[in-house]
């Protein structure tokens, strides 16, 4: 017995070790190198996104390296896992910048993720780069947002229903966390400036990986019931997604009927679904993996010859990261260093082609400008687009649908120089963001 | 009709070509030669439909006319614009050739066969797809996927192609395929629907599909000028379970924005109201009936998961962490068996549950002879041990099968719902879990109560010592019920993965339940398991529409705790001597 708990504690040491090593492991240490963060979750929930984002930066960096490198040197990635841990997210933030030293960061995918690395990366003057959609009302000098703000992907989503559609009765259901929240609270305020009735809107929360959505669905067939048509508005995460539309389907509503537009839905999430239950719904994005563009032909098989599997899909977070490594290595070369203050300066103003079209530019508020494609779910996983923007759509930080933010702007450009910025009062707010 | 050019600018990014050639062909590096390539095929295309509607123009009998109508509308299905293509299918309604074509692009069954450039149906077969011929319906050789492209639609295309299909299928002979016709026709009826539905139901002899046309007809009539058919129309409506009827009249009883009454005569005001009330009373009771089901539907979930833990927990007294993981192993299992049987759904299903629980089983005793038999008497370092036996499964099956969430196809059979009447309809797939649930339950009964396994796992629970003295190896008899509770959470993994995700993480989302039903329900008590499992599902579907779903979890949790506090030892206590162990 004595015997055998020490052998298991040795064992328990053992997992540690090597759980310890796992976490720091990098490549070899050489002299001359720039080196790049690379801050997604490798481990826990978080894994099923942020996986991809960290192989799409290992690939993007070992591209620039066979191109010969930046400023002749060899780009170096460092790659840590916060393990789906918001706090730990902040201390390998704080690792990356002191120990490593890294020029940026390529990083987080939840808000809280990066709402906790902020204050590390304003204190130490780092660079991040933010690659989801998100629920704006924040621009840090520090951050640089490759993601869609809301006026990027859930305004003209609505607008699409609106007009397109011409839904009147509207279901803005999520998870209970920061993005769905305040994204509701900014269509709240948008459609009821349309003219939408109080009684038209129905607003529902879930816990995070929900999953006995019976109720919740006969509430929104009920909803949907009244005659006028009726659309719900997901901003549902990850998970709870599947038994939601499984439930959906099951309970005989179809996208006919009540179609769904989700904000959190991409190629990647549908490649683990059973798709029967979701042909027809929406989702809004600024990327699919099915733009016909000679482009993005060229990146998906970068990335299959790359992850050596020719079944991966792309997504538009991934792309998001594609815009801003190019990005920020034109930033890099025009400064003609990777000072964090040289480099955030130069950022301001670069253009790079996005995939999906258009081309996007890094504006002074810290947000890029990109198209806005709404897609109906087809059965294979792909997007079938229905509706786009005929040109890009800039980001906007602060939200104009909101009476507390709309005087307010971010433009980190002289004379302003400030990511919340009172165009009334003409101050800026002490916070950073 | 218009000529529309392959155009490649914004508003038509989706021509079929492109989305087929993505799909359809692995390695695309599409080089410029390659994509001006496209373009041009492109405009060879467009050239086709030309000349088609030359030939259209030039045919001057009416009888190749009406067949080059017939052949122009398939092309545009198979190639056209989303716009194109929903005018053909509009335009194929006075056609009855068209209507097993039409069933298959609404299954999403049709599929351009690039070498012909021919319409045919396809149904999945090992090698792609075994296609039959669109049109004549005679069989064609099995061809690979890459060698179909799938004919797309969107929404709007589909909801025109089920009103043209309704009005296509109204005649045929098979009588529930007339009332989905009719029902079909329902949510939005014109003038030439409604003659259609006329005439019908002069000849239709099935009570059914008579009783839903004369709905339609009824709820028409309330539009009528005459006061006394509207009259009539009210008083019969109101037996009907339809929410199409009760919004109607819903509209008889508004104001507008001014406050004016929309309806002028108040006695078909108050008549309609009357109405309501009836029906609202109605559909009341319907939704205590639904709730009811889902409140035990979410109660069978939490029974099946819990009931595992009941033996190793209830009965062994041990703290299993990686109680979870095993209902995961069991949903993995059940997408292994898919994997192994693609065609099969339905089978795979059935074969998984004995193979999940063997699985699980398996990996319950491995536990059980490698960690938790060192630590009997000591539930803080069992807990423990357990735990990390939970991450150490949860990071094998990431390794193995990647973290993303694996995908498990739900066969036709537990898809939908069993429609009783308008008002109310309860779902397949928790249907069965609810049915499976109360199977595995009494199963689980028999064994303990019927089997020598049983009676050993009982005379160990009891008294560990004494079963040792009589004889019965307290060892081996631990291993085993340590695997048969195991074994039940693989086969609630089996159920799981028809309703919730397949993937790392999904033993989490459960362990905190299931340990909250077992102690609810009395600890070393399965019908207290059975019981509490219940209560709970039903307690928390009838708070979550007051409370929504966040608060709805967290009364039920203060509910326990507080319950607790009274009564420590749950429901069902245990009595008798075994009790003070």
């Amino acid at each position: 017995m004595k015997i055998l708990s020490k052998s298991f504690r040795k064992l328990a040491t053992a997992t540690a070790l090597s759980a310890a090593l796992f976490g720091t492991a990098t490549s070899a240490y050489a002299e001359d190198t720039i080196k790049v963060g690379v801050l997604h979750s490798l481990s826990g929930t978080m894994a099923i996104s942020e996986t991809t984002l960290k192989d799409t930066m290992l690939m993007l960096i070992d591209e620039q390296n066979k191109k010969g490198g930046l400023l002749g040197k060899k780009l170096e990635a460092v790659v840590v896992d916060p393990a789906s841990n918001w706090p730990l997210f902040a201390e390998k933030a704080r690792e990356l910048l002191t120990k490593d030293k890294v020029a940026s960061i390529f990083g987080c995918w939840t808000s809280v993720s990066r709402k906790s690395v902020l204050p590390v990366i304003e204190e130490l003057n780092g660079i991040l780069f933010y690659p989801v959609q998100y629920e704006g009302e924040e621009s840090s000098k520090n951050v640089f947002y490759t993601g869609a703000a809301p006026n990027q992907q859930a305004i003209p989503a609505v607008d699409y229903l609106m007009n397109d559609l011409k839904i009147q009765r509207w279901v803005l259901a999520g998870t209970d966390y920061v993005y769905p929240r305040t994204t509701n609270k900014i269509l709240e305020a948008y459609l009821k400036a349309k003219g939408v009735k109080e009684k038209d809107i129905m607003i529902n929360y879930t816990p995070f990986g929900h999953s006995d959505w019976q109720s919740i669905v006969s509430d929104i067939k009920k909803f949907g019931a009244a005659g006028k048509k009726t659309a719900v508005v997901s901003t549902i995460n990850g998970d709870a997604n599947v038994p939601f539309y499984k439930e959906l389907g099951n309970q005989g509503v179809s996208a006919e009927n009540i179609p769904v537009v989700a904000f959190s839905v991409g190629e990647e999430e549908l490649s683990g679904m059973d798709t029967k239950p979701l042909v027809g719904h929406l989702a809004a994005w600024n990327y699919f993996m099915s733009v016909d563009t000679t482009k993005n032909a060229a990146f998906i098989q970068q990335w299959k010859d790359y992850i050596k599997n020719p079944k991966r899909v792309t997504n538009d977070p991934m792309e998001a990261h594609f815009i801003g490594f190019n990005m920020w290595v034109k930033a890099v070369e025009k400064a003609g260093t990777t000072d964090a203050d040289a480099v955030q300066k130069a950022l301001i103003g670069v253009e790079f082609p996005n995939l999906s079209g258009g081309v996007a530019k890094m504006l002074p508020n810290h947000h890029i400008s990109k198209p806005v494609l709404i897609g109906e779910i087809q059965e294979d996983g792909q997007f079938v687009t229905v509706w786009q923007t005929n040109k890009v759509v800039d980001g906007d930080a602060w939200s104009d649908f909101l009476p507390d933010s709309k005087p307010i702007i971010a433009d980190w450009t002289a004379p302003i120089s400030c990511g919340n910025y009172n165009t009334k009062t003409k101050k800026c707010s002490g916070q950073n963001y | 009709m218009t000529l529309n050019l392959p155009k490649k600018d914004l508003k038509t990014p989706f021509r079929q070509r492109s989305t087929a050639s993505l799909a359809a062909t692995p390695d695309f590096v599409t080089t410029t030669s390659q994509w001006l390539g496209q373009r041009w095929r492109g405009v060879f295309k467009s050239f086709l439909v030309l000349a088609v509607l030359l030939l259209l123009i030039l045919a001057l009998p009416v009888s190749a006319q009406t067949a080059d109508a017939f052949a122009l509308a398939l092309e545009q299905i198979r190639q056209g614009s989303m716009v194109e293509r929903e005018q053909a299918i509009e335009s194929l309604v006075a056609d009855s050739r068209s209507l097993k074509l039409l069933q298959a692009l609404q299954d999403g069954k049709l599929f351009d066969l690039k070498a012909e450039s021919k319409l045919v149906i396809g149904s999945e077969s090992s090698l792609g797809y075994q296609l039959t011929d669109a049109i004549s319906g005679e069989n064609l050789p099995e061809v690979e996927r890459s060698a179909v492209g799938k004919i797309n639609l969107t929404n709007k295309l589909r909801s025109t192609l089920r009103k043209v299909i309704g009005q296509l299928q109204l005649n045929v002979d098979d009588a529930d395929a007339r009332l989905i016709a009719v029902k079909a026709m329902i949510k939005d009826i014109d003038d030439k629907s409604l003659e259609l539905l006329r005439t019908r139901l002069i000849q239709e002899q099935d009570a059914k599909v008579r009783a839903a046309i004369e709905q339609v007809l009824l709820i028409k009539d309330l539009d009528s000028q005459d006061k006394t058919a509207r009259i009539a129309a009210i008083t019969a409506l109101k037996e009907h379970n339809s929410q199409d009827a009760a919004n109607r009249l819903q509209t008889l009883t508004e104001k507008d924005a001014d406050g004016e009454f929309l309806e002028a005569d108040s006695d078909i005001r108050n008549l309609a109201e009357a109405a309501l009330v009836t029906i609202n009373g109605r559909l009341k009771t319907y939704a205590a009936i639904e709730t009811v089901f889902f409140g035990l539907s979410l109660g069978a979930v939490l029974v099946l998961s819990a009931i595992g833990l009941a033996i190793t927990f209830g009965v062994m007294g041990i703290i299993n962490m990686a109680h979870g993981e095993l209902m995961m192993l069991g949903a993995y299992t059940t997408y292994v068996m898919q994997q192994l049987m693609p065609n099969y759904l339905g089978t795979a299903l059935i074969v998984s549950i004995p193979m999940a629980f063997l699985v699980a089983a398996l990996v319950g005793i491995a536990i059980e002879r490698g960690v938790i038999r060192f630590l009997y008497g000591r539930p803080l370092e069992t807990l423990l041990a357990t735990f990390g036996v939970s991450l150490f499964l949860q990071q094998a099956v990431r390794s193995i099968f990647s973290p993303l969430n694996r995908s498990v196809s739900t066969p036709e059979w537990m898809s939908g719902s069993w429609q009783i009447n308008d008002f109310l309809s309860l779902t397949w797939n928790r249907f069965y879990i609810l049915v499976f649930c109360l199977l595995v339950f009494t199963a689980l009964l028999q064994i303990l109560k019927r089997t020598k396994l049983g009676l050993e796992v009982r005379a160990v629970a009891q008294n560990r010592g004494m079963a040792r003295a009589m004889g019965i190896p307290t060892a081996r008899v631990d291993a085993m019920t340590f695997g048969l509770g195991s074994g039940i959470a693989g086969v609630a993994g089996v159920a799981l993965s028809q309703i919730t995700n397949v993937g790392p993480n999904l033993g989490q989302a459960y362990i905190v339940d299931s340990f909250m039903v077992v102690v609810f329900g009395g600890v070393g008590n399965l019908f207290g398991t059975l019981v509490a499992g219940f209560t709970l599902g039903i307690a928390n579907k009838v708070l979550e529409p007051y409370a929504g779903a966040v608060l709805a979890k967290i009364l039920v949790l203060v509910f326990i705790i507080l319950f607790i506090q009274k009564k420590p030892r749950g429901l069902f206590p245990q009595k008798g001597r075994a009790a003070e162990s």
